[in-house]
């Protein structure tokens, strides 16, 4: 809040009293700026996860919410406090959220890697191109960033279904008698995130990229510096934020996925967002669910603060 | 940096715009096919169309998700763009670390943690406070406008950081009061980046299965929560219909907006250069 009395005693040149009384109106007014969308996230966005980690630490019993309190009155001004770890140990011990956790991490890993390997030269190419490409190129990264995602995962059920467009077109051309199965397949996730998740590493990278100093490259080419040699050693070590952000925007929240695993794996691709969302909804198991959430939090704040820390500096460099 | 692309670079861009268009195409395409079965071909036909449109179930849907999507871009663009504004002019203040965390936590949080614990959140403030009695386009809505507001703050702060503060001390020195300088000054020259935010924050509201799915109560079906609940069991003709569309309805929103904003920044530019010009 130095900025307030900064400007005032710049600007107006009036009494002391004028002066302090604007200054007054200069904090009031940013306190309520603040506080609004402060209070705003503080109550929707921090403290339901608090609420989560409580219901985490509950048992599951028939009632309605379907888990036990964690703070009781027993009369005579006793208070009972539980605190359940069962679910915890429960996940922990149980193979199949291992595995799920393990499967789902390495789905999102090689999926990041498969969209870096795609995105880099195509950001890559974009920022190399004339002006008028340039645009329609973007517009065309942007376009189906803006068009739903649920219908583009759906596009992909058409492709690679058993009776799907891929497999008519293989059959028609004689290469195979039988359908290849595409669709229900760890295949089809692979292919369902590369294709939702390909704008959000393209648009850091470009938007990183278009800021490269070009004589830098020059200098190198000037010095005799071979072109693949300059990549390497100037190109991709500048680029790295640009790298760092778009993969990070592409692993959290691949690693969370629902839609993808259930529309494009079927039962057969175990993924953990898949699993909490069915321990929610079809077991009804609220507590276990919620500890399942609370363990994928954990695994992701490391991640997610990497991407927080690229972010705030995006922003501070004006991207 | 431009002008200079190998053919390396221009054989990925071919192919990876192919990757993008060829399944939305063949979706279209689809959209016009006779058959029940939508992967055979039985013929053009705009049957589909007919079925949609004649579908009260579909009509419901997109009348709540369009509503749901009114009023959550034009919050979170009011409150995005007030902790932009905190964010990028206001210094250091009291919390601005869990601020700034909050703000871009949202962005790639995953739909379903974010989806349980406002589901859970909803159901404890009945508990202790009788509201929301139901839960439908008013828990929807915060949901949407929680993570909606993120994306804005993101797209205000970049263009706050892009416009400098120049103007606005101009305008405090020659003695507007603080709040004269935002209304005449500030947000003006930030309602591209608003419009282009409430713009995002629409969109994505539209675009949300996930945390609909948790925080919606019975029978209050958003389009994506129907669309979902036809193709679980497979592909569905009048989907494709549907899918065009929207797909369609994008394509030329989104174009206008990219020559709109193409115009505002060559007239920026020229700006620019005639102030430049007048100051040399």
């Amino acid at each position: 809040m130095s900025e307030g009395g900064q400007i005032g005693s710049n600007g107006l040149k009036g009494a002391g009293l004028m002066r302090r009384f604007s200054d007054f109106l200069q904090s009031a007014w940013k306190t309520i700026v603040v506080f609004i969308p402060y209070a705003w996230l503080l109550i929707f966005f921090l403290f339901p996860f608090f609420i989560v980690a409580k219901i985490s630490l509950a048992e599951i019993t028939i009632a309605s919410p379907p888990f036990t309190k964690m703070i009781e009155w027993a009369g005579n001004g006793i208070v009972n406090i539980r605190l359940v770890f069962d679910n915890y140990s429960y996940i922990l011990s149980d193979s199949l959220y291992y595995k799920t956790y393990l499967n789902s991490l390495k789905i999102s890993l090689i999926s990041t890697v498969m969209c870096l390997l795609i995105g880099y030269p195509m950001a890559y190419g974009i920022v190399r191109s004339g002006p008028v490409a340039k645009r329609v190129l973007l517009f065309m990264i942007i376009l189906p960033f803006w068009t739903s995602f649920l219908l583009r995962v759906y596009a992909w059920m058409g492709l690679l279904a058993d009776q799907g467009t891929i497999n008519n077109l293989l059959i028609g051309l004689g290469i195979i008698d039988e359908p290849i199965r595409m669709l229900y397949t760890e295949f089809a996730v692979f292919v369902g995130v590369v294709y939702t998740y390909l704008p959000f590493m393209i648009l850091p990278l470009y938007a990183n990229m278009e800021k490269l100093d070009g004589s830098l490259t020059e200098a190198a080419a000037d010095l005799g510096s071979k072109p693949t040699n300059t990549f390497f050693k100037v190109t991709l070590p500048l680029t790295y934020p640009g790298i760092v952000a778009g993969s990070l925007l592409v692993f959290i929240p691949a690693t969370g996925e629902y839609v993808i695993p259930d529309l494009l794996g079927g039962g057969n691709v175990l993924m953990i967002g898949r699993l909490l969302f069915n321990e929610f909804f079809s077991n009804t198991d609220w507590p276990v669910a919620s500890a399942v959430a609370i363990i994928l939090l954990f695994l992701l704040v490391l991640p997610m603060t990497i991407y927080q820390y690229y972010q705030a500096k995006a922003v501070e460099e004006g991207q | 940096m431009t002008g200079t692309r190998s053919r390396f670079l221009t054989i990925m861009i071919t192919f990876g715009m192919a990757f993008f268009y060829i399944p939305m195409i063949l979706l279209i395409i689809y959209s016009f096919n006779h058959s029940k079965l939508v992967p055979v071909w039985g013929g053009w036909s705009t049957r589909w169309y007919k079925v949609l449109f004649e579908s009260e179930e579909v009509w419901n849907a997109v009348s709540l998700s369009l509503q749901i999507a009114l009023v959550n871009a034009t919050v979170a663009t009011i409150l995005g763009t007030l902790a932009g504004l905190a964010m990028v002019r206001f210094g250091r203040f009291r919390g601005r670390t869990l601020f700034g965390g909050m703000l871009v936590a949202p962005l790639v949080m995953p739909e379903v943690i974010t989806g349980l614990s406002l589901l859970v959140f909803f159901i404890s403030l009945k508990e202790l406070f009788g509201w929301p009695a139901e839960r439908g386009f008013t828990t929807i809505t915060i949901a949407h406008i929680t993570f909606s507001l993120a994306f804005v703050a993101v797209i205000v702060q970049a263009r706050l950081t892009g416009m400098g503060q120049t103007l606005e001390e101009a305008a405090s020195d020659l003695g507007a009061k603080p709040f004269k300088v935002l209304t005449a000054i500030t947000i003006p020259r930030l309602a591209p980046g608003m419009i282009s935010g409430w713009l995002l924050a629409f969109t994505l509201s539209l675009d949300d299965l996930v945390i609909a799915s948790f925080v919606k109560g019975p029978g209050a079906d958003t389009l994506p929560i129907l669309i979902f609940s036809r193709i679980r069991t497979g592909l569905k003709p009048d989907v494709n219909a549907l899918a065009t569309i929207i797909i369609l309805i994008v394509a030329v929103c989104v174009a206008i907006a990219a020559l709109i904003m193409f115009q505002q920044q060559k007239r920026e530019l020229m700006d620019q250069q005639l102030a430049e010009r007048d100051g040399a």
